[in-house]
This record gives structure tokens, sequence and C-alpha cells, in this order.
């Protein structure tokens, strides 16, 4: 298969050699051609590696997840200073050692049954949720796929755990995070965790299954059967 | 101390079934299958692709009116620890998916759904049939899925699944016992559906290995046998019969076969 370069460089020396001194502008703008494509290529390439970085890095870690706001904005912080037990106020472990998690209206009721304070939030939250009987439909960063068995009562009760560890200082905030969902598998993005490379500083910046082995392997010298975190 | 705390935690449960009070009236079966969200079609008449992790057997003797003795045998899975306890049973040996694990803290082979991806290489090697393959994915009849038992999550299609001794009453007796400041559980704290579910009483269901639970004695009767014990699967579920014939066809001996001298495990 010969191509036109081929051609050209065949004849080249010969034209060369016969018109030595006349100007060649034609043979010049080949051999700058060739020099040109080799850096053109190489620009492509960086250009496209950056845009392939960009696209990966950057931009889909972006369309994946989704933005939401929680329906109301939970001041952690206030509630902590009022409550006397702590965490365990209103996350609380029932008779039957299962945990409340998120609390229900009814407990939100025994104090907001009328709005309190100035807070506007407050205010919705009563005429939005508590005036017609509504749970809120809060968004929960900690949810777990339906596989997973996670028993605080060990954790909290049996190893005495903080809940900083898992949770991060959320009891110290005033004002709640957007939710981020991945649009994918429709979990939050605390489960995977912020960074996108999989990099974590603090033991509550991701909750995937690693994680939980890892501390497993370090606590208890094993990373436990499956059915210890599965169902 | 790690080690010492960790032996205190080992627990081998199992069941006695007593064939003798088994009536085959299939309790235990549809108590499973509430409790464990287990999947079923409108026609249920092809058992090859049925879900059954417990299924009743009925067996004969084989012999014509008026010897003609029928017995049922409940069988829902072995949870097999293998030659020496060391948990080589056959289906967890042979998954190439670590979707199935031998939990030596409590005697019980687990699957793993969402680890699974259904070569069916575990039903190949159980002996006793006591897994399945879900075909399709389950269909609930209308506002049924609001009953499901949410602490046991359902399958999807394309994988394997087996009896698990109710684990999650175990999960949810421990977090009790753990509120409480305990970490051992009572006797009745953990029971599985179809135990409870036997108008009979013909299940009963512990630790083997504690002296205080009923299972320990039962074991050790001369009435008790398991399945297939020549394949040395080393099961924990444990039959008992007073009748020789049925103790016999526990261990699938054929007919122009001599009784060989049982080797127990």
């Amino acid at each position: 298969m010969t191509t036109l370069d081929d051609k050209a460089k065949e004849v080249s020396p010969d034209v060369v050699g016969d018109t030595n001194q006349t100007s060649s502008p034609d043979n010049c703008n080949c051999e700058n051609k060739g020099k040109d494509s080799g850096g053109f290529i190489l620009l492509f390439f960086i250009i496209g590696l950056a845009a392939a970085l960009v696209a990966g890095w950057i931009i889909f870690p972006k369309l994946l997840y989704s933005q939401k706001k929680q329906p109301i904005d939970f001041n952690h912080a206030l509630h902590n200073e009022l409550v006397e037990e702590g965490c365990e106020s209103c996350h609380f472990f029932r008779e039957d050692g299962s945990f409340s998690g998120v609390p229900k209206l009814a407990q939100c009721i025994e104090c907001h049954e009328e709005v309190q304070g100035e807070d506007p939030e407050e205010e919705k939250f009563v005429e939005t949720y508590v005036a017609n009987e509504n749970e809120v439909p809060w968004l929960v960063y900690s949810r777990q796929p339906d596989c997973v068995f996670f028993s605080h009562a060990a954790h909290v009760k049996a190893a005495e755990m903080d809940c900083t560890v898992c949770h991060g200082h959320i009891g110290e905030s005033t004002h709640l995070k957007t939710y981020e969902e991945n649009r994918i598998s429709g979990y939050s993005r605390d489960i995977w965790g912020k960074n996108i490379a999989g990099f974590k500083k603090n033991t509550w910046d991701r909750m995937k299954m690693d994680d939980c082995a890892k501390c497993h392997q370090k606590e208890t010298g094993s990373k436990g059967a499956c059915f210890q975190c599965h169902k | 101390m790690k080690k010492e705390h960790k032996h205190e935690n080992t627990k081998k449960f199992g069941m006695v079934i007593d064939l003798d009070k088994c009536t085959g009236c299939g309790a235990c079966m549809v108590a499973c299958m509430a409790e464990n969200n287990v999947p079923f079609k409108k026609d249920e008449s092809d058992k090859l692709d049925s879900i059954t992790w417990i299924c009743v057997y009925k067996l004969t003797n084989g012999k014509s009116f008026p010897d003609t003795e029928i017995c049922y045998l409940p069988r829902p899975c072995m949870h097999c620890s293998g030659i020496g306890e060391h948990g080589h049973s056959p289906c967890v040996s042979v998954c190439p998916a670590t979707a199935t694990d031998y939990d030596h803290t409590t005697g019980i082979v687990s699957q793993i759904y969402t680890r699974c991806f259904g070569c069916r290489y575990c039903m190949a090697a159980c002996p006793y049939h006591a897994r399945y393959f879900n075909w399709w994915d389950p269909v609930w009849p209308e506002g049924m899925e609001k009953s499901l038992n949410p602490d046991v999550s359902p399958r999807m299609r394309g994988v394997v699944e087996k009896c698990s001794f109710c684990f999650h009453r175990y999960q949810a007796a421990m977090d009790k016992a753990y509120t409480e400041g305990r970490r051992e559980l009572e006797e009745d704290e953990y029971q599985t559906a179809c135990t409870q579910a036997c108008p009979a009483g013909a299940i009963t269901f512990g630790d083997l290995d504690n002296p205080d639970h009923k299972v320990y004695e039962l074991k050790k009767s001369p009435n008790a046998f398991r399945l297939l014990e020549r394949l040395k699967t080393n099961p924990k579920v444990y039959y008992l019969s007073s009748r020789d014939w049925v103790r016999k066809a526990g261990d699938n001996y054929l007919e122009a076969e001599s009784k060989v001298k049982k080797k127990i495990v």
C-alpha cells in the first residue's frame, strides 16, 4: 500500500538534487507538515487525556450524585444542649434490643406540639408535619443496602463504641448537609465516601464493607463470618 | 484474652427431629416460608423448581399391605461441619464466589445472596438437596410484599438460597442480650420458626455442645441418626426414630447391601 506520503519521499531527493538553488516551498512545507502532525498527535493526546481525566474525576462524580435537600434543616447542636442523655435521648434502643434510628414524629411532638421558637425551620416543621400528622421523609445518610445487617446493640452496648466512630460529629452540627444520592445505586454518598478515589482520613468518612472488615479485624482479630453482617 | 473470649462464644447450633412424633402436617414448611420470605409460584406442582428451605419427605418401607409403613421426614439444611469440625461442608468447599461460609462461632452455614452469582455448584455438591435456585424474581400476591419479614432480605433471580436456621432470630436475640448487658443466650431465646410451629413438638433446637440444652441429651439417644452419615459431612441435624427401617433409610442403605458398621466422625 503506497500512500501519497511515500511517493513524496521517493520523489523528493531527486527534486532536491536537481533544483538545489531554486526555493522549494512545497518541500519545506512537506517536512514541516510531518513535524507538525507529530506535535498535533501529542497535543491531541494530552488534550484527550486531560479531558478524560476531568470527565472521569470531576464531571462523572458530579453527574453520579444528585443533590437533595433534607425536608427540614435540623439543628443537632441545639437539641443536644437541651437533652440529658446525649444521642440516645432521641436515637434510643427499644426494649427488644433493636435500635430506633431516626426519631418518629410522635417523639418530636412531645416538645413541638406548637411552635416554640422563632426559627422558620421549626415553624415549617410544625405546620407541614405536626399539624397534618405526617412523618418527616428524612433522608438517611447512613442507610445501607437491604442485604446488610447492622447491630447497633453489638457496637454501642456490647463494644461500647462511640456514635462518632461511624457517624462523625453530626451531633455538633447546626445544619444538615445536602444529601447526595447515587443515581445508579440509590444510596447516599456517605457510603462510598466523599473522596471518589476512596481515600479516607477519619473512621466515619466511608461506610463500605471493607471499612467494617478492617475494624473487625483490628478489634476482634477476625473479619467475622458472612452472616455476622449480612442477612 | 481475645482468644478466650472467642472460645466462650463458640456454639454449635443444631436440631433433633423426632420422626416418631412427626405427622407430616407441613406446618414447619409453612412457618419457614412465611418467616424467611421464601418465594412461591402460582403453580407449585413442579417440585424441581419450587423452593422449600425445609421440606417434608415421605418415606415408605416398600412393603405391601398390611405391612406398609410410612414415615415423614422434614429436611432443613444440615449445616454440615465436615470431618473434624473444620467447616468443610460440601457446599462451602466448592463455592467459587465465597458466597457461603461456615461460621465457627455458631456452626451455621451462611448464604450471601448478593455475593452468589448462581453457578449452582453448591447445589450439585449438597447431598441433601437443601439448596434451591431462584429461577425467577419473586412475585408476591398483591399486598403481600407489605407483610414480608424485614429481617430477611428477599432474594433475586439467579441466586441460590437455603435454610439459615433463622439466623436473623439469633441476631435479634443477641441484640436484646447486649442491651441487657449479657453476652449469652438462654435456650428459648433463639428458636427457629419451624421448631416453634411444629404442633407435635417433633423438632428440638439448641446448642449441641451445651449440656443445659435439650438437644445435648437427645442427640445421644440410641435411636438417633443423621442423614447419609457415611459421607462424613457431619450434619448438625439429628433424627430420632424407633423404627429400624427408618434409621437404615437415613443412610441410604440399598437392599442388596449388607449393613456396614457406621463410623461416626
